[in-house]
């Protein structure tokens, strides 16, 4: 290749700004007249409306009332004649218009007497005859936002993050007396008990996708939560080794595994005060001890990376806040105020953070030139996959 | 449903442990809360005015004139045809044209209806015993329809398809011609294929034979008061009552239930019966996707004449079921009674909260 090439040929004519916009303009162009010409009026008529209503909320008030929150995601917009509870035309008012713009929300208020513990299907009966229905899988009274009620929330997040991640920790002294092979095989069953958490972080997104409306599009929110996720961590990564010239200290290493622990908990803190809120779960003893079991191995992970640093006990401690804690936040706005886009977001973003601090481990585990493909680091790898599954059974009914 | 997948909580089977949220929730749910806008059930309230069942119905009111029919008056709208006589024998001509139209069957909700003169029920067409009856049917829809009558006839006058005129393709039309037999509480519908969908989408009416008689010298007295005119001098309010459903999402089941079209149509405007007269209604179930429909009459007894075809009463009875297509009379008063409100329903329960209720308004004498 010449230099000649490499460089821009001077040329006369338009500015390359406008050159930048020009296709802009033309789709503009072409936007407005699509407006006011509106060739497919024509085809339009044949069609019946698109319908689409996601019922986003829905609040049970005692004794006597269904509040419901509904958006709008189709492309056209919704008008809600009737509600039926339990395949029985109810009374009901709607905050505004019944006519629910695109991606607009209402909220619709039906003074059913519902039973607790019972379950219970809503119906919305549009104008064209199109019904959406949302189920309540067990009836229970949704929790007010009281002192009371937040310090339930609080207790149920110390108990499922904060205490087992900080137990976790405790393990430090025992890798600090690890020989190098075997700190190394810790860090690898680290990296695998984070891949399992990627993949159940990803799982439960997807599946809180399914409450996300038509156009808000779950599955691109997902997208968005991992890409925007890892791309911010690799350049802050980048960005540290920059100022710091080469290696990532331990301690730094540690940090973003917590960082990207404490957004999965947020997840999972909102998945469990939402369900804990709905009625869906009980806590029991057994249940608990399952989360701390299941849970501290996540300690484990963050204090391996620090087997040969010399951390104060409150950057530990501070670690262990920052996996932790974001537990106890998920668990008050998954039981207070659930909105599945939020949750959705937030464990994908979780489940990009993962990977990325998996991706930092596996340089860890090669440094002074060490190979990946040591054996010990493949039983370990495994080893905390399959720590993941065994703890995991404890949680399971 | 979102459930926590993750660590596959236990799922309570009780929701004893989630009372700890908010504490001591228990016990303070579950109790229904009167909800009574209005008049209340039970007290006499003014025509047009809605009932309320305990927060359970509909919101808002149907525009009876966009529709071009109301429930009120489809009751007591009676096609005699044009009448004329050819020797000894009474002529009437009847003039159907189906056509396609969208329905308001509850308040907001549109359905893209077929229709027979526009409404749904089509027209009462009410002849007498051995009169002749020429129907011209018009297909005004976009699809091919027929019109296939209960009754006595000829193959050719079958309204099926692929025998005799079969199927009217749009903008065609044909005249089906018969005698009227027997006498009783008919009904006639679409027979065009695919069958459910033409019945459901609206394409049926109810087709009333009087007792001639002169036929019946036995029962002339009987026969004569069944009769269009004989009703009229003896004060007995006749009234048609078409049990039907219709199915907006197309599934296979039925979003509304009503009788003569409109959720809770004689709920909303009752109607009002006085307690020094006969009534008499001529109750047909053509309601599509469920084996069977029903009528219970609230406080009161009534005289069920299955299909109408004797003039003796088959049962005494306040509930009578009828699957599709089954038809009967019944004839009740409400001499001695205190004016009120008495409900009318299917007594599928499920029916009634989806939209087949209503009310006799009761009131005193003859309204």
């Amino acid at each position: 290749m010449s230099a000649r090439t490499q460089e821009a040929p001077p040329r006369r004519g338009p500015p390359r700004w406008l050159l930048g916009i020009l296709p802009l303009l033309v789709l503009g162009a072409l936007l407005f007249a699509f407006v006011r010409i509106d060739p497919l009026s024509g085809l339009r008529e044949e069609f019946p409306p698109v319908e689409e209503l996601t019922v986003e909320r829905a609040v049970l008030e005692s004794p006597t009332g269904i509040v419901l929150t509904v958006r709008n995601g189709g492309p056209d917009p919704v008008t809600v004649a009737q509600v039926l509870v339990d395949e029985a035309y109810w009374n009901f008012t709607i905050d505004g218009d019944a006519t629910i713009e695109r991606l607009g929300r209402a909220t619709i208020r039906i003074p059913y007497p519902w039973g607790e513990g019972e379950a219970h299907e809503v119906t919305l009966i549009s104008s064209t005859g199109v019904t959406f229905a949302h189920e309540i899988a067990v009836a229970v009274e949704t929790p007010e936002t009281t002192g009371k009620t937040l310090l339930t929330f609080t207790l149920l997040g110390i108990f499922v993050g904060v205490i087992p991640v900080l137990l976790g920790l405790t393990w430090l002294p025992f890798v600090r007396r690890l020989p190098d092979q075997w700190v190394r095989f810790f860090l690898a069953l680290t990296a695998g008990l984070l891949v399992f958490l990627a993949v159940d972080a990803l799982d439960e997104a997807l599946e809180a996708s399914e409450g996300v409306a038509g156009a808000f599009q779950g599955l691109g929110l997902i997208v968005i939560g991992v890409v925007v996720a890892l791309a911010a961590l690799y350049a802050l990564d980048g960005w540290m080794r920059q100022r710091r010239h080469g290696d990532l200290s331990p301690l730094y290493v540690a940090l973003l595994i917590a960082v990207g622990i404490g957004l999965h908990n947020l997840g999972e803190g909102l998945a469990i005060g939402a369900a804990y809120a709905l009625g869906e779960v009980g806590l029991t003893a057994f249940l608990i001890l399952g989360f701390t079991l299941h849970n501290v191995t996540e300690g484990l992970g963050i204090v391996t990376p620090l087997a040969r640093a010399r951390p104060t006990l409150l950057q530990l401690a501070g670690l262990g806040l920052i996996a932790g804690v974001p537990t106890i936040i998920g668990t008050w706005s998954g039981g207070l105020g659930y909105s599945p886009i939020l949750a959705v977001l937030f464990l994908s973003i979780g489940a990009g953070a993962i990977v990325q601090v998996v991706w930092e481990i596996g340089k860890l585990l090669t440094r002074e030139g060490k190979p990946l493909s040591a054996p010990l680091n493949s039983i370990g790898f495994a080893a905390g996959v399959l720590v993941m599954y065994l703890t995991g059974l404890a949680v399971a009914a | 449903m979102r459930k926590v997948s993750r660590r596959e909580l236990l799922r309570a089977g009780g929701v004893g442990a989630a009372a700890v949220v908010g504490g001591g929730l228990l016990g303070r749910v579950g109790r229904a809360e009167e909800h009574r806008h209005g008049a209340a059930a039970g007290q006499g309230t003014g025509h047009g005015e809605a009932t309320a069942h305990g927060g359970m119905g509909t919101i808002g009111t149907v525009d009876h004139a966009r529709n071009g029919f109301d429930p009120s008056e489809i009751l007591y709208d009676w096609d005699l045809g044009e009448v004329s006589r050819r020797g000894d024998q009474t002529v009437r001509e009847y003039r159907i044209v189906a056509i396609d139209k969208e329905v308001e069957i509850a308040p907001g909700v549109f359905f893209p209806a077929w229709t027979y003169n526009g409404s749904i029920p089509g027209p009462t067409l009410r002849a007498t015993e051995g009169d002749r009856l020429r129907i011209e049917f018009v297909n005004g829809g976009a699809h091919p329809h027929t019109i296939h009558f209960h009754g006595l006839h000829s193959a050719r006058m079958d309204g099926v398809p692929g025998i005799g005129a079969g199927d009217v393709m749009p903008g065609d039309s044909t005249v089906y011609e018969f005698d009227a037999f027997p006498f009783g509480c008919h009904l006639y519908h679409c027979h065009s294929a695919p069958l459910k969908r033409h019945i459901h989408k609206g394409l049926y009416g109810a087709f009333v034979i009087d007792p001639d008689p002169a036929r019946h010298p036995d029962q002339a007295d009987a026969a004569r008061r069944r009769s269009y005119e004989g009703a009229r001098e003896a004060n007995v309010r006749e009234m048609v009552m078409v049990m039907n459903g219709f199915d907006t999402t197309f599934d296979g089941e039925n979003e509304v239930y009503a009788v003569n079209s409109i959720a809770f149509g004689y709920q909303v405007a009752p109607i009002r019966v006085g307690n020094d007269e006969d009534i008499r209604v001529y109750l047909v179930n053509l309601t599509e996707f469920d084996p069977i429909n029903s009528f219970h009459l609230h406080g009161n007894f009534f005289d069920y004449y299955d299909t109408g075809t004797s003039l003796v009463p088959t049962v005494h009875t306040d509930t009578i079921m009828q699957c599709q297509a089954q038809r009967g009379i019944l004839e009740f008063n409400f001499r001695g009674y205190e004016p009120g409100m008495h409900m009318f329903h299917a007594h599928q329960t499920e029916f009634v909260e989806l939209g087949w209720m209503g009310f006799f308004d009761v009131v005193e004498g003859r309204p």
